[in-house]
Protein backbone atom coordinates (compact mmCIF):
# COMPACT_ATOMS: atom_id res chain seq x y z
CA UNK A 1 0.00 0.00 0.00
CA UNK A 2 1.36 3.45 -0.86
CA UNK A 3 2.34 5.51 2.10
CA UNK A 4 -0.26 8.28 2.46
CA UNK A 5 1.95 10.39 4.70
CA UNK A 6 4.45 10.86 1.86
CA UNK A 7 1.79 12.19 -0.42
CA UNK A 8 0.53 14.66 2.17
CA UNK A 9 3.89 16.41 2.27
CA UNK A 10 3.56 17.49 -1.34
CA UNK A 11 4.04 19.91 -2.91
CA UNK A 12 7.48 20.68 -1.56
CA UNK A 13 8.43 24.32 -1.37
CA UNK A 14 12.13 24.94 -1.56
CA UNK A 15 13.36 28.37 -0.70
CA UNK A 16 15.48 29.24 -3.70
CA UNK A 17 16.23 32.84 -2.81
CA UNK A 18 19.97 33.58 -3.15
CA UNK A 19 20.10 34.67 0.49
CA UNK A 20 19.49 31.07 1.54
CA UNK A 21 21.78 29.50 -1.03
CA UNK A 22 24.76 27.54 0.26
CA UNK A 23 28.00 29.48 -0.21
CA UNK A 24 29.15 27.68 -3.41
CA UNK A 25 25.68 28.34 -4.86
CA UNK A 26 26.00 32.03 -4.03
CA UNK A 27 29.38 32.15 -5.81
CA UNK A 28 27.75 30.48 -8.82
CA UNK A 29 24.76 32.83 -9.16
CA UNK A 30 26.98 35.87 -8.57
CA UNK A 31 29.23 34.56 -11.35
CA UNK A 32 26.24 34.57 -13.68
CA UNK A 33 24.97 37.98 -12.54
CA UNK A 34 28.43 39.57 -12.80
CA UNK A 35 28.90 38.11 -16.28
CA UNK A 36 25.54 39.43 -17.46
CA UNK A 37 26.28 42.87 -15.98
CA UNK A 38 29.65 43.01 -17.73
CA UNK A 39 28.03 42.08 -21.04
CA UNK A 40 25.23 44.64 -20.66
CA UNK A 41 27.63 47.50 -19.87
CA UNK A 42 30.27 46.46 -22.42
CA UNK A 43 28.94 49.15 -24.76
CA UNK A 44 29.80 51.86 -22.28
CA UNK A 45 33.21 50.38 -21.43
CA UNK A 46 34.17 50.08 -25.10
CA UNK A 47 33.02 53.68 -25.59
CA UNK A 48 35.30 54.85 -22.77
CA UNK A 49 38.19 52.78 -24.15
CA UNK A 50 37.58 54.21 -27.62
CA UNK A 51 37.56 57.78 -26.35
CA UNK A 52 40.61 57.26 -24.13
CA UNK A 53 42.74 56.31 -27.13
CA UNK A 54 41.19 58.60 -29.77
CA UNK A 55 42.70 62.01 -28.90
CA UNK A 56 43.87 64.06 -25.91
CA UNK A 57 40.53 65.92 -25.91
CA UNK A 58 38.43 62.79 -25.91
CA UNK A 59 40.78 61.24 -23.32
CA UNK A 60 40.05 64.20 -21.05
CA UNK A 61 36.32 63.90 -21.75
CA UNK A 62 36.36 60.17 -20.90
CA UNK A 63 38.29 60.95 -17.73
CA UNK A 64 35.71 63.58 -16.77
CA UNK A 65 32.87 61.13 -17.44
CA UNK A 66 34.54 58.49 -15.27
CA UNK A 67 35.10 61.05 -12.51
CA UNK A 68 31.36 61.66 -12.02
CA UNK A 69 30.30 60.16 -8.65
CA UNK A 70 27.59 58.01 -10.25
CA UNK A 71 30.00 56.77 -12.94
CA UNK A 72 32.52 55.95 -10.22
CA UNK A 73 29.91 53.86 -8.45
CA UNK A 74 29.06 51.99 -11.65
CA UNK A 75 32.76 51.48 -12.42
CA UNK A 76 33.34 50.20 -8.89
CA UNK A 77 30.46 47.74 -9.40
CA UNK A 78 31.93 46.63 -12.72
CA UNK A 79 35.36 46.27 -11.14
CA UNK A 80 33.82 43.95 -8.55
CA UNK A 81 31.90 42.10 -11.30
CA UNK A 82 35.12 41.57 -13.25
CA UNK A 83 37.13 40.42 -10.22
CA UNK A 84 34.39 38.15 -8.90
CA UNK A 85 33.87 36.66 -12.37
CA UNK A 86 37.63 36.12 -12.73
CA UNK A 87 38.21 34.45 -9.35
CA UNK A 88 34.99 32.40 -9.40
CA UNK A 89 35.93 31.37 -12.95
CA UNK A 90 39.38 30.20 -11.82
CA UNK A 91 37.63 28.20 -9.07
CA UNK A 92 35.34 26.60 -11.67
CA UNK A 93 38.35 25.65 -13.80
CA UNK A 94 39.77 23.78 -10.80
CA UNK A 95 36.40 22.10 -10.25
CA UNK A 96 36.54 21.03 -13.94
CA UNK A 97 39.64 18.98 -13.17
CA UNK A 98 38.10 17.67 -9.91
CA UNK A 99 40.17 19.81 -7.57
CA UNK A 100 38.43 21.08 -4.44
CA UNK A 101 35.12 19.32 -5.01
CA UNK A 102 34.63 17.98 -1.48
CA UNK A 103 32.43 20.08 0.79
CA UNK A 104 35.01 21.63 3.17
CA UNK A 105 37.27 22.60 0.25
CA UNK A 106 34.32 23.90 -1.80
CA UNK A 107 33.23 26.08 1.12
CA UNK A 108 36.74 27.32 1.83
CA UNK A 109 37.42 28.28 -1.79
CA UNK A 110 34.01 29.99 -1.95
CA UNK A 111 34.94 32.19 1.00
CA UNK A 112 38.29 32.79 -0.69
CA UNK A 113 36.66 33.93 -3.95
CA UNK A 114 34.15 36.18 -2.19
CA UNK A 115 36.73 37.78 0.12
CA UNK A 116 39.51 38.18 -2.49
CA UNK A 117 37.26 39.88 -5.01
CA UNK A 118 35.75 42.23 -2.41
CA UNK A 119 39.12 43.20 -0.91
CA UNK A 120 40.74 43.68 -4.35
CA UNK A 121 37.72 45.76 -5.45
CA UNK A 122 38.27 48.04 -2.46
CA UNK A 123 42.04 48.29 -3.00
CA UNK A 124 41.97 48.75 -6.80
CA UNK A 125 38.88 50.97 -6.61
CA UNK A 126 40.70 53.23 -4.18
CA UNK A 127 43.89 53.26 -6.29
CA UNK A 128 42.24 53.78 -9.69
CA UNK A 129 38.98 55.64 -9.07
CA UNK A 130 39.73 57.87 -6.10
CA UNK B 1 25.68 -7.84 -34.29
CA UNK B 2 24.31 -4.36 -34.24
CA UNK B 3 26.72 -1.73 -35.33
CA UNK B 4 25.70 1.74 -34.46
CA UNK B 5 27.40 5.04 -34.95
CA UNK B 6 26.95 6.96 -31.74
CA UNK B 7 26.58 10.65 -32.37
CA UNK B 8 25.31 13.59 -30.44
CA UNK B 9 26.95 12.95 -27.08
CA UNK B 10 29.29 15.85 -27.71
CA UNK B 11 26.61 18.47 -28.29
CA UNK B 12 27.64 21.56 -26.42
CA UNK B 13 31.24 20.46 -25.97
CA UNK B 14 32.45 23.06 -28.46
CA UNK B 15 30.87 25.91 -26.52
CA UNK B 16 32.11 24.50 -23.22
CA UNK B 17 35.66 24.34 -24.56
CA UNK B 18 35.52 27.80 -26.15
CA UNK B 19 34.33 29.21 -22.82
CA UNK B 20 37.29 27.66 -20.96
CA UNK B 21 39.98 28.51 -23.51
CA UNK B 22 38.80 32.11 -23.90
CA UNK B 23 38.71 32.41 -20.10
CA UNK B 24 42.34 31.34 -19.81
CA UNK B 25 43.39 33.76 -22.59
CA UNK B 26 41.65 36.64 -20.78
CA UNK B 27 43.13 35.69 -17.40
CA UNK B 28 46.66 35.59 -18.86
CA UNK B 29 46.11 38.94 -20.65
CA UNK B 30 44.78 40.49 -17.44
CA UNK B 31 47.98 39.59 -15.58
CA UNK B 32 50.21 40.75 -18.46
CA UNK B 33 48.24 44.00 -18.76
CA UNK B 34 48.45 44.64 -15.01
CA UNK B 35 52.25 44.19 -15.14
CA UNK B 36 52.58 46.45 -18.21
CA UNK B 37 50.29 49.06 -16.62
CA UNK B 38 52.19 49.17 -13.33
CA UNK B 39 55.54 49.29 -15.20
CA UNK B 40 54.44 52.17 -17.45
CA UNK B 41 52.16 54.02 -14.99
CA UNK B 42 50.44 55.99 -17.77
CA UNK B 43 49.01 59.22 -16.38
CA UNK B 44 47.99 61.10 -19.52
CA UNK B 45 46.75 60.41 -23.04
CA UNK B 46 50.28 60.14 -24.47
CA UNK B 47 51.36 57.55 -21.91
CA UNK B 48 48.11 55.57 -22.27
CA UNK B 49 48.48 55.60 -26.06
CA UNK B 50 52.13 54.53 -25.83
CA UNK B 51 51.05 51.50 -23.79
CA UNK B 52 48.98 50.26 -26.73
CA UNK B 53 51.25 51.31 -29.58
CA UNK B 54 53.61 48.27 -29.79
CA UNK B 55 52.36 45.81 -32.41
CA UNK B 56 52.41 42.84 -30.00
CA UNK B 57 50.34 44.78 -27.46
CA UNK B 58 47.69 45.50 -30.10
CA UNK B 59 47.63 41.87 -31.19
CA UNK B 60 47.44 40.69 -27.55
CA UNK B 61 44.64 43.17 -26.82
CA UNK B 62 42.75 42.09 -29.94
CA UNK B 63 43.12 38.45 -28.83
CA UNK B 64 41.70 39.50 -25.45
CA UNK B 65 38.72 41.18 -27.13
CA UNK B 66 38.04 38.25 -29.46
CA UNK B 67 38.18 35.89 -26.43
CA UNK B 68 35.88 38.26 -24.54
CA UNK B 69 33.29 38.27 -27.33
CA UNK B 70 33.38 34.47 -27.79
CA UNK B 71 33.13 34.05 -24.01
CA UNK B 72 30.23 36.49 -23.81
CA UNK B 73 28.44 34.60 -26.56
CA UNK B 74 28.64 31.24 -24.73
CA UNK B 75 27.62 32.84 -21.42
CA UNK B 76 24.72 34.82 -22.87
CA UNK B 77 23.54 31.78 -24.84
CA UNK B 78 23.51 29.78 -21.57
CA UNK B 79 21.55 32.51 -19.79
CA UNK B 80 19.03 32.82 -22.65
CA UNK B 81 18.58 29.03 -22.81
CA UNK B 82 17.87 28.96 -19.06
CA UNK B 83 15.42 31.85 -18.74
CA UNK B 84 13.82 32.58 -22.13
CA UNK B 85 11.44 29.75 -22.93
CA UNK B 86 9.57 30.98 -26.07
CA UNK B 87 11.71 29.77 -28.98
CA UNK B 88 11.06 32.76 -31.24
CA UNK B 89 11.98 35.31 -28.60
CA UNK B 90 15.08 33.35 -27.61
CA UNK B 91 16.21 33.10 -31.21
CA UNK B 92 15.67 36.83 -31.70
CA UNK B 93 17.69 37.65 -28.57
CA UNK B 94 20.45 35.22 -29.58
CA UNK B 95 20.70 36.88 -32.99
CA UNK B 96 20.79 40.29 -31.29
CA UNK B 97 23.65 39.14 -29.03
CA UNK B 98 25.61 37.71 -31.98
CA UNK B 99 25.20 40.84 -34.09
CA UNK B 100 26.15 43.04 -31.14
CA UNK B 101 29.29 41.02 -30.44
CA UNK B 102 30.37 40.91 -34.10
CA UNK B 103 29.86 44.68 -34.20
CA UNK B 104 31.95 45.06 -31.03
CA UNK B 105 34.73 43.01 -32.65
CA UNK B 106 34.84 45.44 -35.59
CA UNK B 107 34.76 48.38 -33.18
CA UNK B 108 37.60 46.95 -31.07
CA UNK B 109 39.74 46.39 -34.17
CA UNK B 110 39.11 49.98 -35.25
CA UNK B 111 40.03 51.36 -31.82
CA UNK B 112 43.31 49.46 -31.72
CA UNK B 113 44.48 50.07 -35.30
CA UNK B 114 43.58 53.73 -35.42
CA UNK B 115 46.18 54.53 -32.76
Amino acid sequence: MPDASLKKKRPLWYNLSPVNLPLPGLISILHRISGAALFLLLFWLLGLFDASLASPDRFAAAKATAAHPFAKLVLLGLLWAFLHHLFAGIRFLFLDVHQGVDLPAARATSVGVLATSLVLTAVLGWALLW
Amino acid sequence: MVSRVVVGAHYGLGGWLVQRISAVVMAVYTIAFAVAFVAAKPLDHAGWKALFSPGWMRVATLLFFVSLFLHAWVGMRDILMDYIKPTGLRLALEVAVILTLVGYAGWAFQILWRI
